[in-house]
């Protein structure tokens, strides 16, 4: 049988810098080879060690499960230890992963723009310069919620009563509050009635 | 800093592309120098990839940012890791002139 595939895990700050070197000591004492600290647990130890979220909120900002992420966050440390304790150099390089930046959007000019570079705050729109602008993260809430409201109507076979129909919750499982009946989809119902 | 703005003709009274990878032409505008460059796209009939083609083309000029109408599918996580910013603006009727002027404002 073949392993499950890995998720892809979201890196939202990639590092400013691409490896660590060890200095002093005895140079032809130091070892041969890397230590290569993946994406993924450079990512980790920032949200955990550096931010200080617990794991839970930052598996779900690296869109992985709590397990995982503490997978990655015990393979992260135990890399830097062994470059630590073995005078070896990390490079930051490789993993499982997809780059993510935030969308905005400007009330001057009406465009969407994202900002890559996570270091410095946005506080101009990029295109004319105006300083109206917001984050679609409040808008894509917004827009999940009114996706959630479906147009379809539970109706009753029998009185005809009728109410719009909430998602996960099955209308023949519930009751008419007018004459007990068991509810249909309106849908449902008139092509019953054809 | 290099500006890339997707356009549909070879001048500066085109409007602008609303794709991406499949635009005409990219007019890189530096706006340091005021100096415009304008390039014809190769990936124009590309069957498939004209996105991260394009985007190759585009980072070798080091652009660090894009103005254009949409982006597809594979494009953002290149643009992320390769820290250039997009700017979506739908206004197919704006020429690039009148872009290029916002952006010297």
């Amino acid at each position: 049988m073949s392993p499950r595939p890995k998720r892809l895990r979201r890196v939202s700050n990639p590092p400013i810098i691409s490896g660590f070197k060890p200095y002093g000591g005895e140079v032809r004492d130091r070892p041969k080879g890397s230590v290569f600290l993946h994406f993924e647990e450079y990512e980790v130890i920032r949200l955990c060690d550096f931010e200080n979220l617990s794991h839970h909120d930052a598996s779900k900002i690296m869109d992985v499960s709590r397990p995982t992420l503490t997978r990655i966050y015990a393979k992260a440390r135990a890399k830097i230890a062994e470059a630590m304790v073995t005078g070896k150099q990390i490079i930051i390089e490789g993993g499982k992963i997809y780059f993510d930046s935030d969308w905005h959007i400007c009330n001057g000019c009406g465009c969407y723009f994202n900002q890559p570079d996570k270091g410095n705050r946005v506080t101009e729109c990029p295109l004319c310069g105006s300083g109206t602008i917001e984050n679609c993260e409040a808008m894509n809430v917004d827009m999940a919620e009114s996706h959630r409201q479906c147009a379809d109507l539970c109706a009753c076979p029998e009185c005809g009563y009728e109410r719009p129909h909430e998602p996960a919750n099955p209308c023949k499982d519930q009751l008419c509050p007018v004459c007990g009946t068991h509810l249909m989809r309106k849908n449902n119902l008139l092509a019953k009635d054809i | 800093m290099k500006v890339a703005i997707t356009s549909t003709g070879n001048s500066l009274d085109s409007t602008i592309d609303q794709r991406f990878g499949r635009c005409a032409y990219f007019v890189i505008y530096d706006t340091e120098t005021g100096g415009v460059e304008i390039l014809p796209n190769p990936n124009r009939d590309a069957q498939e990839g004209a996105g991260p083609a394009s985007v190759q083309l585009v980072a070798s000029r080091d652009v660090r940012k894009i103005i254009s109408g949409e982006f597809g599918m594979k494009i953002k996580s290149l643009l992320d890791s390769l820290r250039i910013q997009m700017v979506v603006y739908k206004e197919p009727e704006k020429t690039v002139q009148s872009v290029i002027d916002m952006l010297k404002k």
